[in-house]
Protein backbone atom coordinates (compact mmCIF):
# COMPACT_ATOMS: atom_id res chain seq x y z
CA UNK A 1 0.00 0.00 0.00
CA UNK A 2 1.35 3.41 -0.92
CA UNK A 3 0.69 6.60 0.98
CA UNK A 4 -1.51 7.63 -1.92
CA UNK A 5 -3.61 4.43 -1.64
CA UNK A 6 -4.20 5.11 2.05
CA UNK A 7 -5.08 8.77 1.48
CA UNK A 8 -7.43 7.86 -1.36
CA UNK A 9 -9.18 5.36 0.92
CA UNK A 10 -9.77 7.98 3.63
CA UNK A 11 -11.10 10.49 1.11
CA UNK A 12 -13.46 7.92 -0.38
CA UNK A 13 -14.65 6.84 3.07
CA UNK A 14 -15.67 10.43 3.89
CA UNK A 15 -17.36 10.78 0.53
CA UNK A 16 -19.52 7.69 1.16
CA UNK A 17 -20.74 9.33 4.38
CA UNK A 18 -21.41 12.67 2.68
CA UNK A 19 -23.41 10.88 -0.02
CA UNK A 20 -25.23 8.80 2.62
CA UNK A 21 -24.10 5.55 1.05
CA UNK A 22 -24.10 4.03 4.51
CA UNK A 23 -24.42 0.38 3.46
CA UNK A 24 -21.26 0.70 1.36
CA UNK A 25 -19.57 2.55 4.22
CA UNK A 26 -20.47 -0.26 6.62
CA UNK A 27 -18.71 -2.76 4.36
CA UNK A 28 -15.44 -0.85 4.78
CA UNK A 29 -15.10 -2.12 8.36
CA UNK A 30 -13.52 -5.42 9.36
CA UNK A 31 -15.89 -7.81 11.16
CA UNK A 32 -14.31 -6.77 14.47
CA UNK A 33 -14.06 -3.11 13.47
CA UNK A 34 -15.08 -0.19 15.70
CA UNK A 35 -16.14 3.41 15.25
CA UNK A 36 -15.16 5.56 18.26
CA UNK A 37 -15.91 9.18 19.16
CA UNK A 38 -14.32 9.94 22.55
CA UNK A 39 -16.01 12.28 25.04
CA UNK A 40 -12.73 13.48 26.59
CA UNK A 41 -9.66 14.99 24.99
CA UNK A 42 -6.98 12.30 24.80
CA UNK A 43 -9.33 9.57 26.06
CA UNK A 44 -7.57 6.23 26.55
CA UNK A 45 -10.28 3.74 27.44
CA UNK A 46 -13.53 3.22 25.51
CA UNK A 47 -14.88 0.55 27.90
CA UNK A 48 -14.56 2.14 31.34
CA UNK A 49 -14.85 5.80 30.32
CA UNK A 50 -17.86 7.45 28.72
CA UNK A 51 -17.65 8.05 24.97
CA UNK A 52 -19.96 9.93 22.65
CA UNK A 53 -20.00 6.76 20.54
CA UNK A 54 -18.14 3.45 20.59
CA UNK A 55 -19.78 1.09 18.17
CA UNK A 56 -19.11 -2.36 16.82
CA UNK A 57 -20.64 -3.51 13.56
CA UNK A 58 -23.90 -4.50 15.20
CA UNK A 59 -24.38 -0.98 16.54
CA UNK A 60 -23.27 0.60 13.26
CA UNK A 61 -25.81 -1.54 11.44
CA UNK A 62 -28.46 -0.45 13.93
CA UNK A 63 -27.62 3.22 13.38
CA UNK A 64 -27.73 2.79 9.58
CA UNK A 65 -31.01 0.83 9.59
CA UNK A 66 -32.56 3.40 11.93
CA UNK A 67 -31.68 6.20 9.53
CA UNK A 68 -33.71 4.36 6.87
CA UNK A 69 -36.70 3.95 9.19
CA UNK A 70 -39.77 6.15 8.63
CA UNK A 71 -40.14 6.05 12.45
CA UNK A 72 -36.84 7.90 12.99
CA UNK A 73 -38.72 11.07 13.91
CA UNK A 74 -35.59 13.11 14.57
CA UNK A 75 -34.78 12.66 10.88
CA UNK A 76 -37.81 14.63 9.72
CA UNK A 77 -36.35 16.58 8.04
CA UNK A 78 -33.28 14.45 7.38
CA UNK A 79 -29.76 15.54 8.31
CA UNK A 80 -26.98 16.12 5.78
CA UNK A 81 -23.24 16.22 6.36
CA UNK A 82 -20.04 17.28 4.66
CA UNK A 83 -16.47 16.36 5.59
CA UNK A 84 -13.81 18.83 4.45
CA UNK A 85 -10.53 16.95 4.84
CA UNK A 86 -6.93 18.05 5.14
CA UNK A 87 -4.40 15.84 3.33
CA UNK A 88 -4.32 12.48 5.20
CA UNK A 89 -0.91 11.62 6.66
CA UNK A 90 0.37 8.13 7.43
CA UNK A 91 1.53 8.18 11.03
CA UNK A 92 2.51 4.57 11.40
CA UNK A 93 2.86 1.52 9.19
CA UNK A 94 3.80 -2.13 9.73
CA UNK A 95 3.25 -2.99 6.07
CA UNK A 96 -0.02 -4.74 7.06
CA UNK A 97 -1.54 -2.24 9.43
CA UNK A 98 -1.56 1.52 8.95
CA UNK A 99 -2.48 4.49 11.09
CA UNK A 100 -3.63 7.57 9.19
CA UNK A 101 -4.26 11.02 10.67
CA UNK A 102 -6.70 13.38 8.96
CA UNK A 103 -7.68 16.78 10.39
CA UNK A 104 -11.10 17.84 9.15
CA UNK A 105 -13.99 20.25 9.39
CA UNK A 106 -17.31 18.49 9.74
CA UNK A 107 -20.64 20.16 9.09
CA UNK A 108 -24.00 18.60 9.89
CA UNK A 109 -27.22 20.35 8.96
CA UNK A 110 -30.88 19.65 9.56
CA UNK A 111 -33.58 22.04 8.38
CA UNK A 112 -32.58 25.51 9.51
CA UNK A 113 -29.96 24.22 11.94
CA UNK A 114 -26.28 23.80 11.22
CA UNK A 115 -23.41 22.58 13.41
CA UNK A 116 -19.70 22.66 12.67
CA UNK A 117 -16.89 20.75 14.34
CA UNK A 118 -13.15 20.77 13.96
CA UNK A 119 -11.95 17.21 14.43
CA UNK A 120 -9.14 14.78 13.76
CA UNK A 121 -9.91 11.38 12.26
CA UNK A 122 -7.55 8.51 13.08
CA UNK A 123 -7.97 5.51 10.80
CA UNK A 124 -6.41 2.20 11.74
CA UNK A 125 -6.50 0.34 8.42
CA UNK A 126 -5.58 -3.23 7.58
CA UNK A 127 -4.85 -4.78 4.20
CA UNK A 128 -7.34 -7.57 3.61
CA UNK A 129 -7.16 -9.63 0.39
CA UNK A 130 -5.49 -6.73 -1.35
CA UNK A 131 -8.13 -4.23 -0.17
CA UNK A 132 -8.06 -1.87 2.79
CA UNK A 133 -10.49 -2.26 5.68
CA UNK A 134 -11.12 -0.14 8.77
CA UNK A 135 -10.19 -1.78 12.06
CA UNK A 136 -10.81 1.41 14.01
CA UNK A 137 -12.02 4.84 13.03
CA UNK A 138 -11.48 7.22 15.92
CA UNK A 139 -12.72 10.81 15.61
CA UNK A 140 -11.47 13.32 18.16
CA UNK A 141 -13.80 16.32 18.14
CA UNK A 142 -11.85 19.39 19.26
CA UNK A 143 -14.57 20.36 21.76
CA UNK A 144 -15.79 16.84 22.53
CA UNK A 145 -16.24 17.76 26.22
CA UNK A 146 -18.46 20.78 25.51
CA UNK A 147 -22.20 20.47 25.92
CA UNK A 148 -23.29 19.25 22.53
CA UNK A 149 -26.63 19.08 20.73
CA UNK A 150 -27.77 15.94 18.88
CA UNK A 151 -25.15 14.78 16.38
CA UNK A 152 -27.07 12.38 14.18
CA UNK A 153 -24.79 11.26 11.35
CA UNK A 154 -21.22 9.90 11.27
CA UNK A 155 -18.22 12.18 11.72
CA UNK B 1 -43.44 44.38 35.71
CA UNK B 2 -44.38 41.07 34.21
CA UNK B 3 -47.60 39.13 34.15
CA UNK B 4 -46.61 36.70 36.89
CA UNK B 5 -44.07 38.27 39.26
CA UNK B 6 -46.55 40.67 40.82
CA UNK B 7 -49.53 38.43 40.36
CA UNK B 8 -49.30 35.22 42.43
CA UNK B 9 -52.87 34.31 41.53
CA UNK B 10 -52.04 34.23 37.82
CA UNK B 11 -49.04 32.01 38.51
CA UNK B 12 -51.11 29.50 40.49
CA UNK B 13 -53.75 29.44 37.78
CA UNK B 14 -51.20 27.88 35.45
CA UNK B 15 -51.52 24.60 37.35
CA UNK B 16 -54.78 22.72 37.52
CA UNK B 17 -55.22 19.28 39.08
CA UNK B 18 -54.89 17.41 35.82
CA UNK B 19 -53.52 19.89 33.28
CA UNK B 20 -51.01 22.74 33.09
CA UNK B 21 -50.84 25.92 31.05
CA UNK B 22 -48.20 26.09 28.31
CA UNK B 23 -46.52 29.12 29.92
CA UNK B 24 -44.87 26.84 32.51
CA UNK B 25 -42.73 25.51 29.64
CA UNK B 26 -42.32 28.53 27.38
CA UNK B 27 -42.52 31.82 29.31
CA UNK B 28 -39.14 33.44 30.17
CA UNK B 29 -40.64 35.21 33.17
CA UNK B 30 -41.97 31.95 34.58
CA UNK B 31 -38.50 30.48 34.04
CA UNK B 32 -36.88 33.37 35.95
CA UNK B 33 -39.34 32.84 38.80
CA UNK B 34 -38.62 29.11 38.78
CA UNK B 35 -34.93 29.86 39.29
CA UNK B 36 -35.60 32.36 42.11
CA UNK B 37 -38.17 30.23 43.87
CA UNK B 38 -38.46 26.56 42.94
CA UNK B 39 -34.77 25.97 42.19
CA UNK B 40 -33.60 28.06 45.15
CA UNK B 41 -36.01 26.61 47.72
CA UNK B 42 -35.47 22.98 46.67
CA UNK B 43 -32.56 20.76 47.60
CA UNK B 44 -30.62 20.67 44.34
CA UNK B 45 -27.99 18.02 43.54
CA UNK B 46 -24.52 19.55 43.16
CA UNK B 47 -22.00 16.73 42.85
CA UNK B 48 -20.84 13.51 44.47
CA UNK B 49 -18.44 13.50 47.42
CA UNK B 50 -16.15 11.08 45.54
CA UNK B 51 -15.28 14.00 43.22
CA UNK B 52 -13.81 15.81 46.24
CA UNK B 53 -11.35 13.45 47.89
CA UNK B 54 -8.55 15.72 49.20
CA UNK B 55 -8.67 19.07 51.01
CA UNK B 56 -8.86 21.82 48.39
CA UNK B 57 -10.57 19.59 45.79
CA UNK B 58 -13.34 21.62 44.19
CA UNK B 59 -16.15 21.51 41.66
CA UNK B 60 -17.74 24.62 40.14
CA UNK B 61 -21.23 24.78 38.69
CA UNK B 62 -24.21 27.09 38.24
CA UNK B 63 -27.46 26.48 40.10
CA UNK B 64 -30.45 28.75 39.60
CA UNK B 65 -28.14 31.10 37.70
CA UNK B 66 -25.72 31.41 40.66
CA UNK B 67 -22.03 30.47 40.28
CA UNK B 68 -21.19 27.96 43.03
CA UNK B 69 -17.92 26.54 44.31
CA UNK B 70 -18.10 23.25 46.19
CA UNK B 71 -14.91 22.63 48.12
CA UNK B 72 -13.53 19.91 50.40
CA UNK B 73 -12.31 21.37 53.70
CA UNK B 74 -9.18 20.53 55.67
CA UNK B 75 -11.41 18.99 58.37
CA UNK B 76 -13.03 16.68 55.80
CA UNK B 77 -16.29 18.62 55.53
CA UNK B 78 -17.77 20.02 52.32
CA UNK B 79 -18.70 23.68 51.98
CA UNK B 80 -20.57 25.45 49.20
CA UNK B 81 -19.46 29.01 48.48
CA UNK B 82 -20.59 31.64 46.02
CA UNK B 83 -17.86 31.71 43.38
CA UNK B 84 -17.55 35.51 43.45
CA UNK B 85 -14.62 37.47 44.81
CA UNK B 86 -15.64 39.91 47.55
CA UNK B 87 -13.61 42.56 45.74
CA UNK B 88 -14.76 43.12 42.14
CA UNK B 89 -16.91 40.04 41.54
CA UNK B 90 -14.42 37.86 39.66
CA UNK B 91 -15.07 34.14 39.81
CA UNK B 92 -12.36 32.99 42.21
CA UNK B 93 -12.06 29.62 40.47
CA UNK B 94 -12.63 29.12 36.74
CA UNK B 95 -11.96 25.42 36.10
CA UNK B 96 -14.90 22.97 36.29
CA UNK B 97 -12.92 20.91 38.83
CA UNK B 98 -9.45 20.66 40.35
CA UNK B 99 -7.49 21.28 43.53
CA UNK B 100 -6.98 24.79 44.86
CA UNK B 101 -4.23 24.00 47.36
CA UNK B 102 -4.60 25.45 50.84
CA UNK B 103 -6.23 28.71 49.76
CA UNK B 104 -8.48 30.14 47.08
CA UNK B 105 -6.78 33.03 45.35
CA UNK B 106 -8.59 35.42 43.03
CA UNK B 107 -6.76 35.58 39.67
CA UNK B 108 -7.45 39.33 39.30
CA UNK B 109 -6.00 41.16 42.38
CA UNK B 110 -4.93 38.15 44.48
CA UNK B 111 -7.48 38.55 47.23
CA UNK B 112 -7.00 35.24 49.00
CA UNK B 113 -9.46 33.12 50.97
CA UNK B 114 -9.21 30.08 53.22
CA UNK B 115 -11.06 26.95 52.04
CA UNK B 116 -14.00 27.93 54.24
CA UNK B 117 -14.30 31.20 52.29
CA UNK B 118 -12.99 33.50 55.05
CA UNK B 119 -10.65 36.26 53.95
CA UNK B 120 -6.96 35.35 54.47
CA UNK B 121 -5.04 38.10 52.67
CA UNK B 122 -5.41 41.26 50.61
CA UNK B 123 -2.35 42.91 48.97
CA UNK B 124 -1.62 46.34 50.51
CA UNK B 125 -4.54 45.89 52.87
CA UNK B 126 -3.82 49.14 54.75
CA UNK B 127 -5.23 51.01 51.75
CA UNK B 128 -8.71 49.96 52.91
CA UNK B 129 -8.27 51.30 56.45
CA UNK B 130 -11.20 53.41 57.51
CA UNK B 131 -13.49 52.19 54.70
CA UNK B 132 -16.60 50.06 55.13
CA UNK B 133 -14.92 47.12 53.38
CA UNK B 134 -16.66 43.80 53.85
CA UNK B 135 -14.17 41.39 55.41
CA UNK B 136 -16.54 38.45 55.47
CA UNK B 137 -14.95 36.78 52.48
CA UNK B 138 -16.91 34.59 50.10
CA UNK B 139 -20.64 34.25 50.68
CA UNK B 140 -21.58 30.77 51.83
CA UNK B 141 -24.56 28.60 50.98
CA UNK B 142 -25.51 27.50 54.48
CA UNK B 143 -27.92 24.71 53.69
CA UNK B 144 -25.86 21.75 52.53
CA UNK B 145 -26.56 18.08 53.03
CA UNK B 146 -24.54 15.03 52.01
CA UNK B 147 -26.49 11.79 51.77
CA UNK B 148 -24.53 8.59 50.92
CA UNK B 149 -22.07 10.84 49.08
CA UNK B 150 -24.73 12.82 47.15
CA UNK B 151 -24.12 16.52 47.84
CA UNK B 152 -27.25 18.70 47.83
CA UNK B 153 -27.74 22.37 48.63
CA UNK B 154 -30.68 24.68 49.18
CA UNK B 155 -29.74 28.22 48.13
CA UNK B 156 -32.60 30.00 49.85
CA UNK B 157 -32.99 30.36 53.61
CA UNK B 158 -36.61 29.63 52.98
CA UNK B 159 -37.63 26.03 52.45
CA UNK B 160 -37.95 22.61 54.03
CA UNK B 161 -35.26 20.61 55.79
CA UNK B 162 -33.48 18.00 53.68
CA UNK B 163 -35.21 15.14 55.52
CA UNK B 164 -38.65 16.66 55.16
CA UNK B 165 -38.11 17.50 51.48
CA UNK B 166 -37.00 14.04 50.33
CA UNK B 167 -38.56 11.83 53.03
CA UNK B 168 -38.83 8.15 52.16
CA UNK B 169 -37.87 8.77 48.53
CA UNK B 170 -34.24 8.54 49.71
CA UNK B 171 -34.64 4.75 49.58
CA UNK B 172 -33.70 4.88 45.87
CA UNK B 173 -30.32 6.39 46.74
CA UNK B 174 -29.89 3.72 49.41
CA UNK B 175 -30.67 0.93 46.95
CA UNK B 176 -28.15 2.43 44.50
CA UNK B 177 -25.36 2.78 47.08
CA UNK B 178 -26.13 -0.66 48.54
CA UNK B 179 -25.40 -2.17 45.14
CA UNK B 180 -21.77 -1.69 46.10
CA UNK B 181 -20.54 -4.62 48.22
CA UNK B 182 -18.88 -1.95 50.37
CA UNK B 183 -21.94 0.31 50.38
CA UNK B 184 -20.03 3.11 48.66
CA UNK B 185 -20.12 4.75 45.26
CA UNK B 186 -17.46 6.52 43.29
CA UNK B 187 -18.05 8.73 40.25
CA UNK B 188 -16.13 7.11 37.39
CA UNK B 189 -15.89 7.28 33.62
CA UNK B 190 -16.53 11.02 33.24
CA UNK B 191 -19.69 12.80 32.20
CA UNK B 192 -21.76 13.10 29.03
CA UNK B 193 -23.10 16.63 28.46
CA UNK B 194 -26.12 16.77 26.16
CA UNK B 195 -27.64 20.15 25.32
CA UNK B 196 -31.44 19.89 25.13
CA UNK B 197 -33.18 22.75 23.33
CA UNK B 198 -36.29 22.34 25.45
CA UNK B 199 -37.64 23.18 28.88
CA UNK B 200 -36.16 21.21 31.78
CA UNK B 201 -39.54 19.83 32.87
CA UNK B 202 -40.07 18.01 29.58
CA UNK B 203 -36.97 15.94 30.28
CA UNK B 204 -37.89 15.28 33.92
CA UNK B 205 -41.48 14.35 33.09
CA UNK B 206 -40.43 12.03 30.29
CA UNK B 207 -38.40 9.81 32.63
CA UNK B 208 -41.55 8.30 34.06
CA UNK B 209 -43.70 8.70 30.95
CA UNK B 210 -44.13 5.06 30.05
CA UNK B 211 -46.53 5.61 27.16
CA UNK B 212 -43.79 6.87 24.84
CA UNK B 213 -40.96 4.28 24.61
CA UNK B 214 -42.72 1.84 22.30
CA UNK B 215 -43.51 4.73 19.93
CA UNK B 216 -40.52 7.05 20.16
CA UNK B 217 -37.93 4.28 20.37
CA UNK B 218 -39.37 2.01 17.67
CA UNK B 219 -36.74 3.33 15.26
CA UNK B 220 -33.83 2.48 17.59
CA UNK B 221 -34.79 -0.23 20.08
CA UNK B 222 -37.26 -1.71 17.60
CA UNK B 223 -34.51 -1.92 14.99
CA UNK B 224 -32.16 -3.51 17.55
CA UNK B 225 -34.81 -6.13 18.25
CA UNK B 226 -35.33 -6.85 14.55
CA UNK B 227 -31.59 -7.10 13.84
CA UNK B 228 -31.08 -9.42 16.79
CA UNK B 229 -33.91 -11.68 15.67
CA UNK B 230 -32.05 -12.09 12.37
CA UNK B 231 -28.87 -13.33 14.09
CA UNK B 232 -28.08 -17.06 14.37
CA UNK B 233 -29.86 -18.57 17.41
CA UNK B 234 -26.68 -19.91 19.04
CA UNK B 235 -25.05 -16.48 19.33
CA UNK B 236 -24.90 -15.26 22.94
CA UNK B 237 -27.08 -12.22 23.45
CA UNK B 238 -24.83 -9.15 23.54
CA UNK B 239 -25.24 -6.63 26.34
CA UNK B 240 -26.35 -3.94 23.87
CA UNK B 241 -29.34 -6.06 22.91
CA UNK B 242 -30.25 -6.62 26.57
CA UNK B 243 -30.08 -2.87 27.13
CA UNK B 244 -31.95 -1.70 24.02
CA UNK B 245 -34.74 -4.19 23.41
CA UNK B 246 -36.86 -3.69 26.60
CA UNK B 247 -37.52 -0.09 25.48
CA UNK B 248 -40.03 -1.47 22.98
CA UNK B 249 -41.87 -3.72 25.41
CA UNK B 250 -45.63 -3.39 25.14
CA UNK B 251 -48.08 -1.23 27.06
CA UNK B 252 -48.93 -4.05 29.45
CA UNK B 253 -45.29 -4.35 30.58
CA UNK B 254 -45.00 -0.66 31.38
CA UNK B 255 -48.44 -0.54 32.99
CA UNK B 256 -47.66 -3.45 35.32
CA UNK B 257 -44.29 -1.91 36.20
CA UNK B 258 -46.10 0.54 38.52
CA UNK B 259 -45.30 4.12 39.52
CA UNK B 260 -44.89 5.58 43.00
CA UNK B 261 -45.15 9.22 44.10
CA UNK B 262 -43.84 10.87 47.27
CA UNK B 263 -44.58 14.34 48.64
CA UNK B 264 -42.73 17.33 47.11
CA UNK B 265 -42.49 16.00 43.56
CA UNK B 266 -40.31 12.94 44.01
CA UNK B 267 -41.11 9.45 42.78
CA UNK B 268 -40.18 6.55 40.60
CA UNK B 269 -41.56 4.03 38.17
CA UNK B 270 -40.57 0.38 38.15
CA UNK B 271 -42.14 -0.47 41.51
CA UNK B 272 -42.41 -4.17 40.73
CA UNK B 273 -39.89 -4.65 37.88
CA UNK B 274 -38.43 -2.58 35.05
CA UNK B 275 -36.61 -2.58 31.73
CA UNK B 276 -33.48 -3.47 33.75
CA UNK B 277 -34.92 -6.65 35.32
CA UNK B 278 -33.76 -9.17 32.74
CA UNK B 279 -30.04 -8.33 32.50
CA UNK B 280 -27.73 -11.35 32.58
CA UNK B 281 -26.30 -12.03 36.03
CA UNK B 282 -22.63 -11.15 36.64
CA UNK B 283 -21.51 -14.08 38.76
CA UNK B 284 -18.48 -12.82 40.67
CA UNK B 285 -20.31 -9.58 41.49
CA UNK B 286 -23.35 -11.38 42.86
CA UNK B 287 -21.06 -13.55 44.97
CA UNK B 288 -19.36 -10.45 46.37
CA UNK B 289 -22.82 -9.06 47.21
CA UNK B 290 -23.85 -12.26 49.02
CA UNK B 291 -20.61 -12.23 51.00
CA UNK B 292 -21.16 -8.60 51.97
CA UNK B 293 -24.88 -8.66 52.79
CA UNK B 294 -25.93 -12.29 53.17
CA UNK B 295 -28.19 -14.22 50.82
CA UNK B 296 -31.50 -12.58 51.61
CA UNK B 297 -30.43 -8.93 51.77
CA UNK B 298 -28.30 -9.30 48.61
CA UNK B 299 -31.29 -10.74 46.78
CA UNK B 300 -33.47 -7.85 47.93
CA UNK B 301 -30.94 -5.21 46.80
CA UNK B 302 -30.30 -6.82 43.41
CA UNK B 303 -34.01 -7.49 42.91
CA UNK B 304 -34.86 -3.81 43.38
CA UNK B 305 -34.56 -2.48 39.83
CA UNK B 306 -36.44 0.82 39.88
CA UNK B 307 -36.66 2.47 36.47
CA UNK B 308 -36.08 6.23 37.02
CA UNK B 309 -36.28 7.94 40.39
CA UNK B 310 -36.80 11.69 40.23
CA UNK B 311 -35.41 13.79 43.07
CA UNK B 312 -37.34 16.85 42.03
CA UNK B 313 -36.29 19.08 40.41
CA UNK B 314 -32.63 18.35 39.59
CA UNK B 315 -31.54 14.75 40.06
CA UNK B 316 -32.73 11.58 38.43
CA UNK B 317 -31.20 8.25 39.21
CA UNK B 318 -31.20 4.77 37.74
CA UNK B 319 -30.12 2.55 40.62
CA UNK B 320 -30.23 -0.71 38.70
CA UNK B 321 -27.68 0.57 36.20
CA UNK B 322 -25.81 2.90 38.64
CA UNK B 323 -26.12 6.07 36.57
CA UNK B 324 -27.61 9.49 37.20
CA UNK B 325 -28.88 12.26 34.97
CA UNK B 326 -28.84 15.80 36.25
CA UNK B 327 -30.92 18.65 34.83
CA UNK B 328 -29.18 22.05 34.68
CA UNK B 329 -31.72 24.55 33.28
CA UNK B 330 -30.17 27.33 31.17
CA UNK B 331 -33.26 29.11 29.79
CA UNK B 332 -36.96 28.40 29.31
CA UNK B 333 -36.07 26.46 26.17
CA UNK B 334 -32.53 25.25 26.96
CA UNK B 335 -31.35 22.64 29.45
CA UNK B 336 -28.05 20.88 29.94
CA UNK B 337 -28.45 17.20 30.81
CA UNK B 338 -25.37 15.76 32.51
CA UNK B 339 -25.14 11.97 32.65
CA UNK B 340 -22.73 10.42 35.15
CA UNK B 341 -21.75 6.85 35.92
CA UNK B 342 -20.63 5.22 39.17
CA UNK B 343 -18.13 2.59 40.11
CA UNK B 344 -19.57 0.34 42.81
CA UNK B 345 -16.74 -0.01 45.31
CA UNK B 346 -15.81 -3.66 45.72
CA UNK B 347 -17.50 -4.70 42.44
CA UNK B 348 -15.69 -5.93 39.31
CA UNK B 349 -14.97 -3.56 36.41
CA UNK B 350 -17.59 -5.31 34.29
CA UNK B 351 -20.23 -3.41 36.27
CA UNK B 352 -18.62 -0.09 35.35
CA UNK B 353 -18.35 -1.23 31.71
CA UNK B 354 -22.07 -2.04 31.76
CA UNK B 355 -23.16 1.38 33.02
CA UNK B 356 -20.74 3.17 30.68
CA UNK B 357 -22.25 1.24 27.77
CA UNK B 358 -25.77 2.11 28.85
CA UNK B 359 -24.83 5.74 29.26
CA UNK B 360 -23.41 6.13 25.77
CA UNK B 361 -26.23 4.13 24.15
CA UNK B 362 -28.98 6.14 25.85
CA UNK B 363 -27.63 9.49 27.12
CA UNK B 364 -24.96 10.63 24.66
CA UNK B 365 -25.49 13.53 22.22
CA UNK B 366 -24.91 10.77 19.63
CA UNK B 367 -27.50 8.38 21.15
CA UNK B 368 -30.11 7.08 18.73
CA UNK B 369 -32.49 6.85 21.70
CA UNK B 370 -31.76 10.41 22.82
CA UNK B 371 -32.22 11.83 19.32
CA UNK B 372 -35.85 10.76 19.12
CA UNK B 373 -36.62 11.77 22.73
CA UNK B 374 -35.17 15.23 22.23
CA UNK B 375 -36.99 15.58 18.93
CA UNK B 376 -40.26 15.01 20.81
CA UNK B 377 -39.41 17.62 23.48
CA UNK B 378 -38.32 20.21 20.90
CA UNK B 379 -41.45 19.51 18.95
CA UNK B 380 -43.54 20.28 22.06
CA UNK B 381 -41.55 23.47 22.65
CA UNK B 382 -42.54 24.64 19.16
CA UNK B 383 -46.03 23.12 19.09
CA UNK B 384 -47.12 24.90 22.27
CA UNK B 385 -47.13 28.22 20.40
CA UNK B 386 -50.27 27.05 18.58
CA UNK B 387 -53.60 28.79 19.04
CA UNK B 388 -56.78 27.02 20.07
CA UNK B 389 -55.44 25.05 23.05
CA UNK B 390 -53.19 26.52 25.72
CA UNK B 391 -53.21 23.44 27.98
CA UNK B 392 -51.04 20.37 28.36
CA UNK B 393 -52.88 17.21 29.33
CA UNK B 394 -51.85 15.22 32.44
CA UNK B 395 -55.13 13.38 32.83
CA UNK B 396 -54.23 9.72 32.36
CA UNK B 397 -55.67 7.72 35.29
CA UNK B 398 -56.39 10.88 37.29
CA UNK B 399 -58.05 10.18 40.61
CA UNK B 400 -59.02 13.27 42.68
CA UNK B 401 -58.29 11.40 45.93
CA UNK B 402 -54.57 11.14 45.03
CA UNK B 403 -54.10 14.78 46.12
CA UNK B 404 -54.65 13.82 49.75
CA UNK B 405 -52.31 10.84 49.83
CA UNK B 406 -48.78 11.11 51.24
CA UNK B 407 -47.42 8.21 49.25
CA UNK B 408 -49.29 6.66 46.41
CA UNK B 409 -48.64 3.78 44.03
CA UNK B 410 -50.48 3.55 40.71
CA UNK B 411 -50.40 1.64 37.44
CA UNK B 412 -47.22 2.37 35.51
CA UNK B 413 -48.79 4.22 32.60
CA UNK B 414 -50.56 6.73 34.86
CA UNK B 415 -49.59 10.41 34.59
CA UNK B 416 -49.39 10.40 38.42
CA UNK B 417 -45.69 11.33 38.54
CA UNK B 418 -46.27 14.44 36.39
CA UNK B 419 -49.28 15.62 38.40
CA UNK B 420 -47.26 15.03 41.55
CA UNK B 421 -44.39 17.15 40.19
CA UNK B 422 -46.73 20.03 39.39
CA UNK B 423 -48.30 19.86 42.86
CA UNK B 424 -44.75 20.41 44.16
CA UNK B 425 -44.24 23.15 41.57
CA UNK B 426 -47.25 25.05 42.95
CA UNK B 427 -46.05 24.61 46.50
CA UNK B 428 -42.49 25.77 45.75
CA UNK B 429 -43.50 28.66 43.48
CA UNK B 430 -45.93 30.25 45.90
CA UNK B 431 -44.63 33.72 46.67
CA UNK B 432 -44.01 34.90 50.24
Amino acid sequence: MTEQDLARFVVREARLLDEKRFDEWYELFTDDGFYWVPAVHGQKDPQLENSLAYEDKFLLKLRIERLKSPQAYSQQPASRCLHVLQQPEVEHSTGKEFRVRTPMLYTETRGDESQRYAATAWHTLVAHNGALKIKLKRVDILNCDAMLPSIQLFL
Amino acid sequence: MGRYRENPGALLQLIEDDRVHRDVYTDPEVFALEMERLWSRSWVYLCHASQLLAAGDFVTLDVAGKPLLVVRQADGGIRVLMNRCAHKGTKVVSAPSGNSGKTLRCPYHAWTYRLDGSLAMIPLKEGYAGTSMNEKGLAEVKHVSVYRGFVFARLSDRGMSFEEFFGDSLSSIDFLADRSPEGELEIAGGCLRYLHNCNWKMFIENLNDTMHPMIVHASSAGTAKRLWEGEPAHRPKPMVVEQFVPFVNGYQFFDEMGVKAYPHGHGFSGVHFSIHSAYSPIKDYEEAMRRAYGEERAKHILGTVRHNTVYYPSLTIKGAIQSIRVARPLAADHTLIESWTFRLKGAPDSLLARTVMYNRLINSPMSVVGHDDLHAYRSIQEGLAADGNEWVNLQRNYDPSEKNEKEITANGTSDLSMRNQFRAWRELMTAE
